[in-house]
């Protein structure tokens, strides 16, 4: 029965597998076949890969979104870190409620409602729209999940030790620096990261918010996929994907190794 | 500068901290009530009392993280007020050590002493010294998870005492160790105490450690200071009935003062010789007297009682004796020979000290 039981289980995983990984294999599979068509296999090539590197308007895309998501998400971080600091150590401030909810507003409201909001701000304000709207268009996006996640962070480290950096001679802002901020690094890195890939893959706010010089890799995937899947597109998301994994895989053995040495 | 000769006499009579009319109220609630107290040069100081007396809240007036709303911290002749802890040349073992756990034990020793910007060799010959006198020198390179609590109270204790304060101040520094530990760690620290001269000011709410500890006591209840006294006259001249309560063991006895040739507190089980009264005849009053105090005898002259229940307890034997039936009186003897039921009287000490009128 129990040997019956596993392979029951095995199938079930197999099944669940299969269903979440699938289509992202064949995608990545997909860039390496020869042929044009999405349903043939005409063998193994690079060839898409190579028409990608000499296809500008795609590497230009790539390059802007890969600019914008490390912009974005830097000052996404700082500000989300300035944010959580506020709403965990400065007590119940008068405006704190409204602070608090304003800040996490972003997390239910629609994007594209988010992202309509912003283009009438752009053009109320009568500021032209292209890469320096993007990105702020994708901080606004971003830093309610990085506040989130900070706000965890410092809610967990004691102040006390804070306290105590400052009892030692350290001012107070030394004293965060110092004591604190070494404690929720790992949640910075996990914040920033957070905040990237949400910028780099955003579809929606990204149409609203970037004007004419500054089309994202997103926006140009999707405009090009309306015409047809070309295998170039393949290929670029399987790289965007390779780096994806790359960035979260290389954050968790950092975290690990950060928790390895605390232990 | 200083014209006139280096060593002033009238300097050293200067207390090193005094506390004037502190008073410090949360909304509603008062956490300090008009405290003012001194603490002289190389003195063990204790403030002793039950969570919640404001002990702690004036520990962190003295560190700088509360301002008093009222009263004034002079601290060698230099007024604390408006300067940010920082600056203060005072320094706090905190309860929960609050030690630094991205850092080594040598860091962790190290951080005050840099953020005086000290030279490298001056902070290393520091930090040595400081582990040596907390015995931690193997200890050097661990981490804080490493240690267990007796070695993480001793990195606390290292850590604080590293910028050389005029004044450190513990937070139930003894709080979280086992009892064993805790005995050993007390002479521990008082031995640390006499090598460094630095005045320490502890806060406690465990009698015995304050007793065991301080040359001098506070005994603080609800914002304000019961008494202020050498341990030994805190435990025989308790000046109210909270602070008789609670220091030590005591049997409390009310009645009525009677003045007849010698005063008497005549109670109804019968009346006891009062070695001191001011109190005037027919007030009512309550006496407190210590269980060790008592001398309980199988016959002879006095009030008699009859034994109730007693529990050995290694080095005496506490006697539960009742003397009326609203009464039993606590009573620890040497003598073990006494059993359920027998007949004993009592006799009570010819010093009566701690006597207090009835509203006290």
């Amino acid at each position: 029965m129990s040997s019956s039981f596993r392979a029951f289980q095995g199938v079930i995983l197999l099944a669940g597998f299969i269903f979440l990984y699938a289509p992202i294999v064949i995608l990545a599979a997909m860039s390496f076949n020869a042929s044009r068509l999405v349903s043939v296999w005409g063998g193994f090539s690079t060839q898409w890969y190579e028409a990608l590197f000499d296809n500008e308007q795609l590497m230009q895309s790539a390059w802007i979104s890969l600019l914008d998501a490390t912009i974005s998400s830097c000052l996404a971080t700082i500000l989300g870190l300035l944010a959580a600091v506020g709403l965990a150590r400065f007590g119940a401030f008068r405006s704190r409620l409204l602070f608090f909810g304003a800040i996490h507003a972003p997390l239910v409201l629609p994007e594209v409602v988010l992202g309509l909001a912003l283009l009438s701000c752009f053009v109320a304000l009568g500021v032209g729209r292209g890469f320096t709207t993007l990105v702020i268009g994708h901080v606004t996006f971003t830093m309610c999940f990085t506040t989130v996640a900070l706000l965890a962070a410092i809610r967990e480290c004691d102040p006390t030790l804070e306290e105590a950096a400052m009892d030692l001679g350290a001012p107070p802002l030394n004293a965060f620096l110092l004591v604190a901020l070494p404690q929720i690094a790992p949640a910075l890195a996990s914040a920033f990261l957070l905040a990237f890939t949400l910028a780099l893959d955003d579809l929606v706010i990204a149409s609203f918010a970037t004007g004419p010089g500054a089309t994202t890799l997103p926006m140009r995937i999707y405009s090009q996929v309306r015409l047809g899947v070309s295998p170039q597109i393949n290929a670029i998301s399987t790289l965007l994907l390779g780096m994806v994994a790359v960035a979260m895989g290389g954050g968790a053995l950092l975290m690990r190794l950060a928790g390895r040495r605390r232990r | 500068m200083n014209a006139g000769s280096a060593i002033d006499p009238a300097m050293d009579m200067k207390p090193l901290l005094s506390i004037r009319h502190i008073c410090k109220n949360y909304g509603d609630t008062t956490a300090l009530d008009d405290v003012s107290l001194t603490i002289a040069r190389g003195e063990f100081f204790a403030l002793l009392g039950p969570s919640g007396c404001g002990k702690t809240t004036l520990m962190r007036c003295i560190a700088g993280f509360e301002t008093p709303d009222a009263g004034q911290l002079v601290l060698d002749g230099c007024d604390l007020a408006g300067m940010p802890p920082y600056r203060r040349p005072v320094n706090m073992m905190f309860q929960s050590y609050a030690l630094f756990p991205h850092l080594n034990v040598y860091e962790n020793v190290a951080f005050g002493l840099r953020r005086k910007g000290l030279a490298k060799d001056v902070i290393e010959a520091r930090v040595s010294e400081l582990l040596r006198l907390t015995q931690l020198i193997p200890y050097g390179a661990r981490r804080i998870n490493e240690l267990s609590g007796g070695q993480r109270q001793r990195v606390a204790l290292a850590r604080a005492l590293a910028p050389g304060p005029t004044l450190l101040l513990l937070d139930e520094p003894l709080g979280a160790l086992d009892r064993k530990l805790r005995e050993e760690t007390q002479f521990h620290l008082k031995q640390i105490q006499r090598e460094t001269g630095t005045s320490f000011m502890i806060v406690t709410h465990d009698q015995d450690e304050a007793l065991a500890l301080a040359d001098r006591v506070a005994v603080m209840r609800a914002g304000r200071i019961e008494q202020i006294a050498s341990p030994n006259d805190i435990y025989d001249r308790p000046a109210s009935r909270f602070v008789a309560g609670f220091v030590g063991d005591t049997n409390f006895i009310d009645g009525v003062v009677h003045h007849q040739s010698a005063a008497h507190l005549v109670t109804d089980f019968g009346a006891i010789t009062l070695s001191d009264c001011q109190l005037a005849d027919g007030a009512g009053a309550t006496l407190s007297i210590r269980p060790e105090d008592i001398l309980a005898r199988h016959e002879g002259a006095g009030i008699a009682g009859v034994v109730e229940d007693f529990v050995f307890r290694g080095d005496n034997t506490l006697l539960r004796v009742r003397v009326s039936d609203a009464m039993t009186l606590r009573v620890a003897t040497w003598d073990s020979r006494f059993a359920v039921g027998e007949r004993v009287v009592l006799q009570f000490p010819a010093e009566t000290p701690a006597l207090f009128a009835e509203s006290a």
